[in-house]
């Protein structure tokens, strides 16, 4: 269902620096309402979690619901104390888990 | 009142102005009670205040599938003047909930970008609750004109 997903975090910044970060998913968003050609509803089926870790600390998080549009988009700030590495976790509501990081260096 | 054809018309069209407002009105109001009710859960009873919230849309979303919504909070992002979470709904959805943003000392600023559904004409609100418990919420109407030819 979802592709590899695609992020924008910046190559470096300096200590204590606040920098956006962007991130998309490929992923139907299927939210429930919609029935197929028979009339039949389409059981629901989106990402219900987003996570950015820095180093193991919580940076931002949501909690989508089926208004969120398909191929969730969302753009971020992020305070980086020093070089490390920020974790991206998308929760799907079939259980599936995907993941991405992206590493920052302090100059 | 004499039925002369300038009359017909002004009734025939008011009428009709008059059907569809109440068409669209009580769906709307339905779910925007619903709205209201999830704001008080969020708050926890809390009414919101105004200002420190602000959130931007556009005005007319040609198409609703894809509504670029942005939200920002004033805040230190410090101590004690943290924004712990904001929430948005949107009043004319089947169901008003739409996102619920938590940020921490980390996010720096309490901003967030992203895109959702809307199924017709309505309202946008967010609602931030701070660390220390007080609210605040922005509210904006977004116009909807799914399959039209925007300009």
């Amino acid at each position: 269902m979802a592709s590899k997903p695609r992020i924008k975090v910046p190559k470096s910044a300096s200590a204590g620096e606040v920098i956006t970060i962007k991130t998309l998913i490929s992923h139907e968003m299927e939210s429930g309402q919609r029935k197929d050609k028979d009339g039949n509803p389409i059981p629901r089926q989106i990402i219900n979690k987003f996570t950015c870790t820095f180093e193991g600390q919580k940076v931002f998080e949501c909690d989508l619901d089926p208004a969120i549009s398909a191929n969730p988009y969302f753009e971020f700030n992020a305070k980086v104390p020093a070089s490390g590495t920020f974790k991206f976790t998308w929760l799907d509501d079939n259980g599936s888990v995907y993941e991405a990081e992206a590493p920052i260096e302090v100059k | 009142m004499k039925l002369t054809r300038r009359n017909v018309l002004g009734l025939t069209a008011g009428a009709a102005a008059f059907a569809v407002a109440g068409a669209r009105m009580t769906p709307a109001l339905a779910s925007a009670e619903d709205a209201e009710k999830m704001i008080m859960e969020f708050t926890g009873g809390a009414k919101p205040g105004e200002g420190k919230v602000s959130l931007n849309t556009p005005e007319i979303a040609e198409n609703g599938n894809t509504v670029p919504v942005s939200v920002s909070v004033e805040s230190a992002m410090e101590g004690d003047d943290l924004v712990e979470s904001v929430i948005i709904f949107a009043d004319g959805n089947p169901s008003p909930a739409v996102a619920t943003f938590h940020f921490t000392e980390m996010s720096g600023e309490a901003l967030a970008t992203t895109r959702i559904r809307l199924a017709k004409t309505q309202n946008v609100i967010a609602v931030a609750k701070m660390k220390d418990g007080s609210v605040f919420m922005d509210k904006k109407q977004v116009k909807v004109t799914i399959g039209g030819c925007g300009g």
